[in-house]
């Protein structure tokens, strides 16, 4: 009992930036862009909310500034693809490298600085203790899954439900859902394009940004390591996949990503704890890494042979908008 | 007539779309947003309190200050020019291959199952049935997106870029099992390949950089002369133009993923056995020369012998800036800083080549004009 416990509680832990990640790649998407910048967001969040948290010994602060740094990299895109209709892909492509360059540099120059890996204080990381939420916490086995996290994991998951309800239930929901399907249409009924695109690219990318802190702060134990991202921003892109475009799914697709990355670890836990499972020892960790990537190939390739609209992804994602070209 | 758009409320800027600008003019245009970037990079350097003249100067001198420089130089260089040759291809159709990284491994990881199982062949058969390997494995890789996107309109995006993941950890689940070098005791590593299969040098580098100038020729030919290349602008333009022509559209797209894959999988191929990667197949073989490509491609409009120009260029800031990190004791990815602010500023500065904004009259005037 106690190893499935302790799976699920590493799952959700892991799969929480993605969540963020995810989430953030979900609302840029669905208005109607594609920015494969999510892994230099990532990364810019990482180092910004790092050092912010390092020098202040804040979490409010650290959060912020991770949300800032993102969203100035956010920014870069939008200037470039919305007002300048620059392509999406190689704007991406270049802000990931952009972003992830800058945050190793400074990571680095932070290092000589500080002379060795500088580390997060003790005062700072109780407050990112796991402890278990009044009440809630006491409840048997759901309580120590689902209610003894840091408190950044309940941060996640309220992001997530937050921008559900945006998506699907608020009029500027409904606008930007309309830019992302069809900007035409929708300017032709008196929205504006290009605001609504901006908005959603900035509030996305400072998402991202905020998964990036939460690498940089939580998964490497308060200490910064400069390739903490590791291709996780990668993953959340996948994962918008997987996800089918809604944030709610993205909480329960992040903890099935998270349990693929929490089992690399337990694997053996699990095998001598049920020897019926023991299987899943023997396979290779490779295919654990992969199992993301290729469930999402998979299921976009279902997708597209159902051919139904809803679950995909919005008609006008990736296509630059150019008044005249209507 | 083009209708201006209005940038805001009362605006008296409309944006416009140019015409083809004439080359010379758009030449300028592509300089001018170089200067401009280097000079914002080294506003970057000078804030974190270096010179940027000197370390411009460094990062030049660096590259060719000896030969062993300048071949580290030309070691960087040509597996990002065979790789955008490659993805440039796909881009002419307006196929978004982001696999690039994906087909290049593939390549290298068919070509090391010929120098790991037969490596006893003769040497010159052995280097061309691992080059046809690597050709037609990363070929395949690129099929497989092709396929779903002829048949189901898959996004290939989207799959492409989960291809180059699946490719990579294909790689990691080689090394720690089937292909694992027993020799190499605790340490999880794929053997290194066997004397026969490294690639012959000439000059002292590689035969990979003859390939590589022959490839560009062949390209530009291919691309601006033949039919197929023709065919590929077609469908690159409009599906439906390309069917009412009579062209056979999913067999176009197939073959020319194929090709673009292929030439791919070849870099990768090339590079395994090159002397750039020590002869063995690592989980670092591509280590994201498939993106930069897709940068590269873009930036150099497809053109080969842009291609060529822009590759050299991003070699000059790659191995330059390691020169600089132990000149200045900056980190390396200063380059990654500086090459994302160059493009920054080409893809900005594209937009005046394709648009240009025109200040026009307030429509007071206009109703004047039109009551005369």
């Amino acid at each position: 009992m106690n190893t499935i416990i302790n799976f699920l509680f590493a799952a959700i832990k892991a799969g929480t930036p993605l969540l963020l990640g995810t989430t953030g790649e979900i609302i840029t998407e669905k208005s109607g862009s594609l920015n494969l910048g999510v892994e230099g967001l990532m990364y810019m969040g990482a180092f910004a909310g790092f050092y912010a948290g390092y020098k202040t010994n804040s979490v409010i602060i650290a959060v912020i500034a991770s949300m800032l740094m993102a969203m100035f990299g956010a920014l870069i895109f939008a200037f470039l693809t919305v007002t300048l209709q620059a392509n999406q892909n190689v704007t991406g492509l270049t802000l990931t490298i952009f972003g992830s360059g800058l945050s190793i540099f400074f990571g680095q120059q932070m290092i000589n600085n500080e002379g060795g890996k500088p580390s997060m204080s003790v005062d700072f990381m109780a407050k990112l203790a796991e402890e278990p939420l009044p009440l809630l916490g006491d409840i048997p086995v759901v309580g120590k899954i689902l209610f003894s996290h840091n408190p950044l994991v309940y941060l996640a998951v309220v992001i997530a439900i937050l921008a559900w309800i945006y998506i699907r239930f608020t009029r500027a929901g409904l606008n930007m859902r309309a830019v992302g399907e069809n900007a035409a249409a929708a300017d032709a009924s008196g929205i504006n394009v290009n605001r609504v695109k901006y908005m959603n690219i900035l509030l996305g990318g400072g998402v991202c940004g905020i998964g990036g802190a939460y690498i940089a702060i939580i998964n490497s134990y308060g200490g910064w390591d400069n390739g903490c991202i590791n291709g996780q921003g990668w993953i959340s892109v996948a994962l918008v996949i997987f996800a089918s475009w809604s944030p709610a799914k993205a909480i329960l697709g992040s903890l099935v990503f998270g349990a693929f990355s929490a089992f690399q670890i337990r694997a053996n836990e699990f095998a001598s704890a049920f020897p019926a499972l023991s299987f899943l020892a023997e396979i290779p960790s490779a295919i654990y890494v992969m199992l993301p990537f290729l469930l999402t190939a998979i299921i976009l390739i279902f997708t597209s042979i159902r051919g139904k609209r809803e679950g995909a992804q919005p008609a006008n994602c990736g296509i630059n908008y150019y008044r005249e070209e209507r | 007539m083009n209708k201006p758009l209005k940038l805001g409320g009362e605006n008296r800027f409309h944006v416009v779309k140019r015409a083809e600008l004439p080359f010379k003019q758009t030449a300028l245009l592509y300089i001018l947003a170089i200067v401009l970037a280097l000079v914002a990079g080294g506003i970057f350097i000078l804030c974190i309190g270096h010179n940027p003249f000197s370390f411009y100067a460094t990062l030049i001198s660096g590259c060719f200050r000896s030969k062993l420089a300048f071949v580290a130089l030309i070691k960087i260089i040509m597996p990002l020019l065979l790789t955008t040759l490659g993805v440039a291809v796909a881009f002419k159709m307006k196929f978004w291959n982001i696999g690039a990284e994906g087909q290049f491994i593939m390549g290298a990881i068919c070509a090391t199952y010929f120098a790991l199982y037969w490596g006893d062949m003769p040497h010159f058969l052995l280097v061309i049935v691992m080059m046809l390997a690597g050709f037609v494995g990363g070929g395949i890789w690129g099929l497989i997106p092709a396929y779903f996107k002829c048949r189901f309109d898959t996004n290939e995006t989207l799959l492409t870029l989960m291809l180059n993941y699946i490719a990579l950890y294909i790689v990691q689940y080689l090394r720690d099992g089937p292909w694992r070098d027993p020799a190499a005791g605790g340490f999880l590593k794929i053997a290194k390949h066997p004397e026969s299969a490294w690639l012959d040098k000439l000059f002292g580098i590689d035969i990979t950089w003859v390939i590589c100038i022959i490839l560009v020729v062949i390209m530009f030919i291919y691309l601006s002369y033949t039919k197929q290349g023709y065919e590929i602008a077609v469908v690159g333009d409009s599906h439906n133009t390309a069917r009412y022509a009579g062209m056979n559209v999913k067999g176009i797209i197939l073959r020319t993923m194929f090709i673009s894959a292929a030439v791919c999988g070849l870099a990768g191929m090339l590079q395994v056995t090159g002397d750039a990667t020590s002869h063995t197949l690592t989980m670092g073989i591509a280590s994201g020369v498939g993106f930069t490509a897709i940068i590269v491609a873009w930036l150099a409009k497809l053109n080969p012998f842009g291609i060529l120009l822009v590759s050299t260029f991003f070699g000059i800031l790659d191995k330059g800036s390691g020169v600089a990190e132990s000149t200045f004791g900056l980190s390396s990815s200063v380059a990654d800083v500086l090459q994302g602010i160059i493009l920054f500023f080409i893809l900005g500065l594209d937009f005046f080549i394709r648009y240009k904004i025109v200040i026009s009259k307030s429509e007071h005037e206009e109703t004047k004009e039109a009551a005369k």
